[in-house]
């Protein structure tokens, strides 16, 4: 076989082949060792973890030997059977690239043969010693690119566009988050795998989907994640799955509130962290964290503005440079995390309620949506500075967010009223504003938000009332989307079932083979029914949103 | 002589529907379809026709119009009741026209001439006896019945003419004209239905529970979500309390917006209304406002709710309207009134 032939040559590569051949042999004995280590809660040792990770490239590249042998013959096999004997060195770098870490499997598979492709060209050309040379280029080369890449969530599918400086309109490789393809058994498979791989337990899907959400993944609140892990388990640092428990059930619900929470369960995470010898902080941290970010994307999908959230944490731990020391690089990031926090939330409502308060007049009435934190804020500090308005809060089943904003604008003693969304059409006549808070600004100009925000602006714009929107800009998202479908959130069916007089309609609606409930929980509005989106950098329109984020990127 | 004892009776009777209208208002009686309320006062009309005592149209209209006055304010919101009233003094003038045997039907408001000389519509007493009056006037409330009778069926009927396959139909709330419809639509074609639940008495999970049985794909999804789904939806079907003598329509809480989303997607609005539901005069401010369960009683004293129970759609929203005697574009709906109701009988 062309394989062992080119071992000979190094014996470098006779080593490690050897070692692969004894690997096959013991795989049973090994496998066992880690089925009980997982069962047992343990964290995989390094070898183990090695091992599986050896395991699936050789299936990957058994795969796409069989797959690439047709048109690449036998250059192909050599390329990647070196590329895999090369692998496992300690430049874990370029296995990082290969294995689908946080980032889902059809990309990196592309990345690989977008990579092996062109070389076999020049094959027949080339000895073997310059091979190897245009091999280890080219690891170099990843490794450099690495930090770009690996900020990745899964979420920001264009977060490829992000490291090419910005004069340079790169074509992108577009990575589908792996939760809009749930109707696709291969990315369930795969995230199946990673997730075993990471020690996390799968969520499974509840209830009867609708045939138009197919695609998206639907979770009962009654089957919480942590049942299903293990006590005590160390994979999963206790504050993260306190904070998994909490997204599930709804306990913390809200962009801000998320993401906040979020970053201080980082902030303890960081505190109870200590750097296994032999390996440097800022990689191994964000290794860390990734199972994590895994944990809580299968609590409940992650927010636009969780992910840029996560996006700076990864960014700023591996920007720590190697000479510091570990207490020091700890108190490091805790500062850039309360930096971020300040910064961006606390500071840019505080900039944000400013400037609406011009916005606001006296006698005014005012419209609001759900419980927007942001929103909230505004209307007190307008009240504390002494302006005579009142409010009307809409509300919406299932959530029923509206009661929370009413209870808090009623102890400020702030005049309310409160209607259902299905009176908004009644009511508008009397309101002379509306303001909505967004979970997300989308590259577009679509407001991402509570659904039934887009009907209130519709309304709105239909009876000529001026609809603003408040947002700080560390929710704006590179993603672009023109209609609530093709990304969005299930909530748990059970929700819409509702008792009246002791009756509950749909309790049975599982039994009905043509019944099916949606419990939608975001939609997009169209940025023509918004007037106006007050940001902490000023009074913008809805279409200045790529503006801002390209302004962003040339600041970082 | 069974005379006194038939006008207890017939009081008796009279009573007891009002005050089946009034419960039926507050919630607490049995919920009755508008078509049901049309049938039992058409009933109790013809009742009253036979067994009060008069001589003349006049006196049977006086009677009939002060009986309508009684069950209107009983129940204002419940406007067939009125309008039903309308339509048996519209068939007193035309069986009494009809008797005197001049040929008036034609000319009655058409001529503009009578109206600048006569200065009013008509001078008519109404003071003549004819024998065959009653017979005749029993006799179109009858026909009025069968046609009260059939309304449901001859609406579904048209399903078909405006339901393809594979559509998806939008529709909110519960109404018996539209499952009506649906299901006999679903008898040969396969399409899929979205229905609003319209809180909060969420009478649309009863629509989608009895659309299901029926084997319709339904699903059934929050108000809030309507505009959300909207741009999947190829049609909307909807039912209301009443259309109005514009073309517009007062219909359930929510309809509205509904009615804003199909229009900014350019999806059809049609409207499936029987005659009874044509009102001439509807209260433009009376708007009942409901008692919505609100949990957390310590706010409740600082907070006004609000709680309305129906919509005004303006006319420039709907596409058709399906009724019992085929399809209309809004702007026609002032013709149909003027043949069903005749002017002086708008005040009633």
């Amino acid at each position: 076989m062309i394989f062992f032939k080119e071992v000979i040559l190094g014996f470098r590569y006779w080593v490690i082949a050897s070692g692969w051949c004894f690997f096959r042999r013991n795989v049973n004995d090994r496998q066992d060792d880690i089925e009980r280590a997982k069962t047992e809660g343990k964290e995989l040792t390094k070898e183990e973890k090695q091992r599986l990770r050896k395991e699936k490239k050789q299936q990957k590249k058994n795969k796409e030997k069989k797959d690439e042998k047709a048109s690449q013959g036998s250059e192909k096999e050599k390329k990647s059977g070196s590329l895999a004997a090369a692998a496992p060195q300690p430049p874990a770098k370029s296995t990082t690239v290969k294995t689908p870490s946080a980032v889902p499997a059809p990309a990196p598979v592309s990345v690989p043969s977008s990579l092996e492709a062109p070389a076999p060209v020049d094959k027949p050309s080339k000895t073997k010693a310059e091979l190897k040379a245009e091999r280890r280029a080219r690891q170099e080369a990843e490794r450099a690119s690495k930090p770009g890449k690996k900020g990745e969530p899964g979420q920001q599918a264009a977060s490829g566009k992000q490291k090419a400086p910005p004069s340079e309109l790169q074509p992108v490789i577009k990575r589908l988050p792996e939760h809009i393809q749930v109707d696709n058994p291969d990315v369930l498979k795969k995230l199946a795998k990673k997730l075993e791989r990471q020690q996390i337990p799968l969520r499974l899907d509840y209830g009867y989907k609708v045939s138009l959400f197919s695609h998206l993944h639907q979770y009962s609140r009654k089957a919480p994640l942590t049942q299903q892990l293990s006590i005590p388990s160390t994979v999963i640092h206790p504050a993260v799955v306190r904070l998994g428990l909490q997204y599930s059930q709804g306990i913390v619900a809200g962009s801000n509130a998320r993401s906040v929470a979020l970053l201080h369960a980082f902030k303890q995470v960081i505190r109870d962290y200590i750097t296994p010898p032999n390996e440097e902080l800022s990689r191994d941290l964000v290794n860390k964290l990734k199972p994590y970010i895994s944990f809580l994307n299968q609590c409940r999908p992650l927010s636009a503005s969780m992910g840029n959230a996560i996006k700076y944490v990864k960014k700023e731990i591996s920007n720590i440079s190697s000479q510091c020391k570990e207490e020091e690089a700890k108190s490091k990031l805790l500062n850039c995390i309360e930096w971020y926090i300040k910064e961006k939330i606390i500071l840019a409502a505080k900039a944000i309620a400013e400037s609406s308060i011009e916005k606001i007049n006296n006698e005014d009435v005012i419209l609001v949506y759900g419980c927007s934190s942001l929103v909230n804020h505004i209307l007190f500090e307008a009240f504390e500075k002494g302006r005579k308005f009142r409010v009307i809060v809409v509300d919406s089943r299932p959530r029923l967010e509206g009661r929370e904003a009413l209870r808090r604008l009623v102890q400020r003693g702030i005049s309310c009223t409160y209607v259902l969304i299905s009176a908004v059409s009644y009511i508008l006549p009397e309101v002379s504003k509306v303001f909505l808070g967004a979970h997300a600004l989308l590259a577009n100009g679509y407001v991402m938000s509570r659904v039934g925000t887009s009907q209130i602006a519709l309304v709105a714009r239909a009876f000529n009332v001026p609809v603003l929107v408040c947002c700080e800009t560390y929710k704006f998202c590179e993603r672009v989307q023109t209609d609530s479908f093709v990304s969005n959130e299930l909530d748990d069916p059970d929700d819409l079932m509702v008792t009246r007089n002791g009756k509950t309609q749909l309790e049975s609606w599982q039994e009905v083979p043509s019944l099916g409930l949606l419990n939608l929980v975001y939609d997009v509005t169209p940025p023509d029914f918004v007037d106006l989106v007050i940001t902490e950098l000023g009074m913008i329109p809805c279409t200045s949103v790529p503006v801002v984020l390209r302004v962003k990127n040339v600041d970082q | 002589m069974p005379g006194p004892y038939k006008e207890t009776d017939l009081t008796e009777r009279v009573e007891a529907f009002l005050s089946d209208l009034k419960r039926g208002g507050s919630g607490t009686g049995p919920l009755r379809g508008s078509a049901e309320t049309a049938r039992e006062t058409t009933a109790l009309l013809r009742k009253i026709t036979a067994q009060a005592r008069w001589s003349s149209a006049g006196d049977l209209m006086e009677i009939i119009r002060k009986e309508g006055r009684r069950m209107t304010a009983a129940q204002p919101s419940e406007t067939t009741v009125g309008n039903m009233v309308r339509r048996v003094l519209k068939i007193i003038r035309e069986e009494y026209a009809r008797s005197r045997g001049s040929s008036e039907e034609a000319d009655q408001q058409e001529s503009l001439h009578k109206l600048l000389t006569s200065g009013g519509l008509s001078e008519e007493n109404f003071r003549h006896h004819f024998a065959p009056l009653k017979a005749n006037v029993i006799e179109a409330i009858n026909e009025l019945l069968t046609e009260l009778e059939g309304t449901t069926d001859n609406i579904a009927m048209q399903a078909l003419e405006h339901i393809h396959s594979n559509e998806v139909i939008m529709t909110i709330g519960r109404s018996r004209t539209v499952e009506a419809f649906l299901k006999d639509a679903a008898r040969k074609r396969k399409f899929h239905v979205i229905v609003a639940e319209c809180a909060p008495f969420c009478q649309g999970h009863e629509m989608a529970t009895s659309l299901s049985k029926a084997g319709i794909e339904t699903t059934v999804i929050a108000d809030a979500a309507i505009f959300a789904v909207m741009s999947r939806v190829n049609k909307v079907i909807i039912g209301t309390q009443t259309v109005l003598a514009n073309g517009g329509l007062r219909a359930v809480n929510g309809t509205h917006t509904l009615a804003l989303a199909a229009k900014h997607h350019s999806t059809p609005l049609i409207v499936c209304a029987p005659m009874f539901k044509l009102s001439p005069q509807v209260s433009r401010y009376h708007n009942l406002l409901l008692s919505l369960q609100v949990k957390s009683c310590e706010i409740l004293s600082k907070v006004n709710v609000h709680c309305p129970v129906f919509d005004y759609v303006p006319p420039e929203l709907i596409t058709l309207f399906i009724s019992n005697i085929g399809g209309h574009a809004p702007s026609y709906i002032y013709r149909l009134m003027s043949e069903l109701y005749h002017p002086e009988d708008h005040e009633l």
